[in-house]
Parts: C-alpha cells; structure tokens; sequence
C-alpha cells in the first residue's frame, strides 16, 4: 500500500477511461467533463472497485467477507487478550500477551495492507495504444488470411513470446484492450487486468496480485502463528484451571468412580464457567487452524517454485504437458524465489488513484466522443503536457474514430470474447470456492457459514466453473506450436488458432450468455 | 525548469500532432520491464537510430536497476516485513526512487534530443509500463522554429508567436 508515498513522490500517472466507457456509453461521458470541481482518478476508474479515504484504499466491490474475517480476528484475540492473558501472564510469564501483541499487531498490519493495497492492476489502453494495437492485429490478419477484416470483429488474439526459453502465449484482453504481460490475468470480480495475478481472495477483499502477494502471504503465515498461539495458551489456559479444582490429580490417581463422575464433571463445568470466552477461543481456532496453516504450506510451496495460484491450478508448469515443460520465471533454487517473491523490489501503483483528472478546455478539444482526458502530469512538465492533451485529443479524434467505431459492436458484444477472461479467472473463483488442497483463506467457522458466504459466488461463477474444463485441456500457450516464433520486434499474431479458438470462443460465448 | 517547459509548450502550440507510435515490451527476459529496441519505420525520417535506440537502452538499463534483486532490496524487503510494511508509510522505495531518475531522465531527452526533432516521449509509467509512447508532431510553422530546442524563452517565443499564441 502506497498512500502517502504513492502519490508524493511518485509523479502522477495519466489515466483515462476512454476506451470502454466511450464506446459503450457515448451518451454519459460528456457529464464526467462538465463537473467544475477537479475530479480525481479514483473516481472514475473503470474497475468494480471500491475506493475509500480520497482514493488512498482500494478494494474490491464484495467486501462482506473482509468484515467478517476482521470480526473474527479481532474478537478471537480480543478475548484472548481479555479473558485468558491475564491468567497466563500471572501464572506462567507476561511475555504470553507480549508476544501475542506482537502477532496480533502483524496480523492486523499485513491483513490492511493486503486488502487496501492496489493488487497491481494495469490501467486499460489509451485510445491511441488500442487504436494501434488494433491497427497491427488487422494489418497481421489481413496478411495472415488474405482478406480484408474491415466489417466483423476479429476474433480474439495471442502473441507468442519466448521467455528463457519456454514459449508463453500472451493472451488480448478484450475488456482492456491489451495484450496481458506473461502472468497478468483478469479478474471478473474486479474487473481489472491484474500483473501476477495469483486469485482473488474474498476474505481480503481484494485480488492478490504482485503487489500485495508478499503481504497476503506474511497475513496468513503470521495468522497461522497467531492461531496455533492463541489454540495452544487457550488450552493451557483450560488445563491449569482444571488442575486448580484437582480434577486433573484426580483422574491421575485414578480416584474417579463412577458415581464420582458427576460431581466431577460439575467441577469440569465450574471451571470452564470462570473463562467461557476460552471455549469461543478454542473453536475458532480449531477450525482455523487446519485451513489457515494448510494454505500457509501451499503458499510456501507455490512462493518456492515461483509459481501462482492461476498457474499452478492450470498445471501451466507442470510436467505432466511435456518433458520440456518448465516455469520460465523460477530461478532455479528455492531460496532465490522465496527472497525474490518476499524481498523483491516493490513496484508502484500504475493506477494513479489519486491524481487529478485534467480538466478539459471544451473550446479546444470540441465535441467529443466520449474522450475525457488525455493529458499527463509530469512533475517538471505540467504544462508543455497540458497542450498535449489538447493536441492529441484532436488527433484521437480524427485517427481514433474509424478504429473505434469498428471495435463498438465489438464492446456490444463483449459477452462474446468473454469468456476467454473469464476462464481465466474462473480458476481463481473456483479456488475460492474450494479446492481440493486448503480454500482459499480463513477460518470456516462453520461449514454452513462458509457455505453460505460461498454460494453467492458460486452461483455467480457457475456459468464459469465448467468452462474451466474447456480452458484446460486445450491451452494454447504451452504446446510449442508450429515454429517457435521468436520475440521479433514485429507483432507475430498467431491466427492459425483463431479457426479453433474462434469456434471455441463462439461456444464458451454461447454458454457464458446462457448461464447468464 | 520553466524556461525549457516554455519551449516545449511553444513547440505544441506551434505545431500538431500528426501520430504516435508505442514501442512495446520485451518479455524475452520475463516480466521484467524491458523495452523492444526494435527502431520503429516512422521514426526513419525523425531521428537517428543510434539515438533513439540509446534511449531504450538507458531505460531499459534503470528499470533493470529498479528491479533487480540484490543485497540493498533485500535489505529493504526484510526491514519492510519487520516492521509490518508500516515502513512504507514514511520511506521511499528504491523502485520509486529509480523512477523519479527516469522522470528526469526522460524530460531531459525530450528537451535535448526529442523536441527538436518535433517528437516526443511519454513516460511509460503513465501508459501503465507498456509502452514508450512516441508522438510525432508536425510542424506546421517553419523548421526554424522546431529547433528551437535551447532554454530559452525568446528562442521558442519567435517560432511560437509565428504559430499565433
């Protein structure tokens, strides 16, 4: 999380809106403009995100679980904290509530930091950049078919790389209309394009994406401590009361008959009585527990091999697609990964939540087609960008119309390319809907409330949960294709997949709008 | 800075923007930020090759400075976690200190080298480190006033009040 630091030092990020909301909504883009007030980036940023104090904490638009997982963390220790240090520190050593404010302190820390901090979202393309992009991937089909695209959409596009060796299929999203970095993903929840997206985790509120994996990651691995912290003293805690009222000697000694078992057992029960909340306790964190610490391991296992959740539930790297399938990204031992992952240069923000949107000078920029702002703020250079704006405003204008009025009934029918995005973060849904291996996060308190937080999920992602299946057996990227194209300087669009994508596409299409 | 922001802003004025072209990533590294020095057909006529492809490479060489990992990010990785990441609330990041040079590094170029040429370079940290977006300008006034590249206002204000301020 970057609040104060994010927008001080760092110089502010151009961001604008252009490219979906233009072409969908023609008609509500001219009331963005004519608001006197400045407005700031946050505002109007296209995502389903939730943005709070100015702009400075972003999150993800479901934010009921992040609660319910603060209420649980918070009142587990409280009582902790209340009820069974007191005791403890007296009996045993002070250094219990020390050390268990120390956890508590982390816990709470990397739970704010992960769910406020921006996963690593990528802005959507310019219009410009799509203009462009979609310019190139026309010229390349022209090429590639032979035939003039003017009139359909094309079908939807892959860039082939080579990284270290191993050939990575950089998908098109069509939603932000650019070419996704290896690793980035889009997420349906949120809406937004995300670098390294690992899943999307209801309990933070948010996606856990590159920027905040190291935080999510010391969350749970200190939760995992705090719980086995709290479960162990509680239990002691019940135990040494229980020594106290001697029921403990006595079943040592064997002196419990039968007919003494009653009154033991209300001695059992007196003893309870006087710390109920250490019952609460010890649920909570039993059943947390087994999920918590199990998903602590997972995620170790996945930070040490350099993989993420998306990845490793795709089998991306596994070798169980080829003898020379290998993770391009790992660095071959594990301690490199993990210091990599865990002690690796934080990246900024490329969402600029904070800055201001330029106002537009309506007498220069003229009637627009839904184009905002298109200016950039340099620290040095407000101006000189200032009349950028202006000047590129009229170039989008001109250039841009005929590109984008093309890619219009494209947006229209988004439901169709969809589903190629949409499988990809169909993963990371079902993840949290749980996987085999531990869920995604968090302590099921009970099972009926885990499922029922579940469900509304799952019906929402129902209509992706068996698209899942078509995803992965037939994933374009990893089987080395034809030639392996190197990484020339020229786009190289692949569109011999397009014949099978495009009916693979028409059918997830067709699927996704029925499950709609 | 003002007198050479002036010149720039004189340059807009006086000319407009004919096209830009977006120099993409290089992923052959992996996810780290490189950028293609691949010299683009439309800039043949504006600048040199050499030049511009030593301003990818420089680029390319601070963001590899940003992101490597090494003994000073460690320390700074570590010293964040002990502290809970509350550390980030007061300092700087090296990542971030590593842009603000390429900030300036950037704006440099363009007075130097960029402008008066009638081209300019976007920061990519403004177009999401995708691409180093490049806008060509054409001029409509007189070359003259398009190597007006000194910092000094009277040089571009000729060029600019001929462009009708």
């Amino acid at each position: 999380m970057t609040p104060g630091g994010g927008s001080g030092p760092m110089k502010d990020c151009e961001y604008s809106q252009i490219s979906t909301h233009s072409s969908s909504s023609p008609m509500e883009s001219p009331h963005k403009k004519k608001k006197s007030a400045p407005k700031r980036k946050w505002e109007v940023f296209p995502g389903r995100n939730k943005f709070f104090c100015n702009g400075r904490i972003m999150m993800a638009r479901q934010t009921g679980v992040f609660y319910l997982t603060l209420v649980l963390i918070l009142v587990t220790s409280g009582l902790f904290f209340a009820f069974d240090c007191p005791y403890l520190s007296e009996k045993i050593t002070p250094a219990i509530p020390a050390i268990g404010g120390i956890l508590f302190f982390f816990v709470m820390g990397t739970l704010l930091r992960t769910s406020f901090s921006d996963p690593g979202v990528l802005p959507r393309a310019t219009p410009d950049e799509a203009a462009d992009l979609e310019r190139q991937i026309g010229n390349t089909e022209d090429i590639a078919n032979g035939s003039s695209s003017g009139g359909y959409r094309p079908p939807p596009r892959t860039k082939e790389v080579i990284i270290n060796g191993q050939t990575v299929k950089l998908k098109y999203c069509f939603t932000c209309k650019i070419f996704r970095p290896p690793r980035a993903s889009h997420c349906s929840l949120c809406d937004n394009c995300v670098e390294r997206f690992d899943h999307h985790c209801p309990w933070v509120g948010n996606c856990v994406g590159k920027r905040n994996y190291r935080f999510f990651y010391m969350f749970i691995l200190s939760l995992s401590f705090l719980t086995v912290f709290i479960f162990a003293f509680v239990i002691t805690h019940v135990i040494l009361r229980l020594k106290r009222t001697g029921i403990i000697r006595n079943l040592v000694h064997g002196k419990v008959c039968m007919h003494q078992f009653g009154s033991q057992q209300t001695g059992f029960l007196n003893a309870l009585k006087d710390s109920p909340a250490s019952v609460l306790e010890a649920v909570v964190c039993f059943f947390s527990v087994w999920s918590i610490v199990g998903l602590s391991g997972f995620h170790t296992y996945l930070i040490s091999s350099n993989q993420t959740t998306n990845e490793d539930i795709k089998g991306s790297w596994s070798n169980k697609r080829g003898k020379e399938n290998y993770n391009p990204y790992s660095y071959g031992n594990i301690f490199t990964n993990c210091c990599a992952a865990l002690c690796g240069p934080l990246s900024p923000s490329l969402i600029d939540r904070r800055g201001f949107i330029q106002p537009d000078t309506p007498q220069l920029a003229g009637p627009s087609n839904g184009i905002t702002m298109y200016g950039a703020t340099q620290s040095q250079s407000n101006m000189c960008d200032q009349d950028q704006c202006i000047q590129s405003t009229k170039f989008v204008l001109q250039a841009a119309a005929t590109p984008l009025l093309q890619s219009e009934p494209s947006i229209t029918s988004e439901e169709l390319p969809l589903p190629g995005k949409t499988t990809i973060s169909g993963p990371c849904a079902t993840l949290t809907l749980g996987q085999p291996t531990p869920p995604s996060s968090m302590p099921n308190l009970t099972s009926d409330t885990g499922l029922t937080d579940m469900i509304p999920l799952k019906e929402e992602h129902e209509g992706h949960q068996f698209l899942t299946p078509e995803e992965a057996p037939s994933p374009p990227g990893m089987l080395p294709s034809g030639s392996p194209i190197t990484h020339s300087h020229t786009m190289h669009v692949l569109s011999l997949a397009s014949q099978d994508s495009l009916h693979e596409d028409s059918v997830r299409g067709l699927v996704k709008l029925s499950s709609v | 800075p003002a007198p050479q922001v002036h010149s720039l802003q004189e340059l807009r004025r006086s000319a407009s923007l004919a096209t830009k072209v977006f120099v993409q990533r290089d992923y052959s590294e992996g996810t780290t930020c490189q950028f293609q020095t691949k010299f683009p057909a439309e800039l043949e006529s504006r600048i040199e090759r050499q030049l511009f492809e030593e301003t990818v490479k420089t680029l390319n060489g601070f963001y590899a400075e940003a992101e490597k990992i090494g003994g000073s990010s460690y320390l700074e990785g570590c010293l964040a976690c002990a502290t809970a990441y509350f550390i980030f609330l007061c300092m700087e990041t090296h990542y971030e200190k590593v842009l603000k040079k390429i900030s300036k590094y950037i704006q440099e170029q363009n007075e130097k080298i960029y402008a008066p040429r009638g081209l300019l370079l976007t920061d990519p940290l403004e177009r999401g480190m995708r691409v180093i977006e490049i806008s060509i300008y054409e001029d409509r006034c007189s070359s003259g006033s398009s190597s007006s590249g000194s910092s000094s206002s009277s040089g571009g204000g000729g060029g600019g009040g001929a462009g009708g301020r």
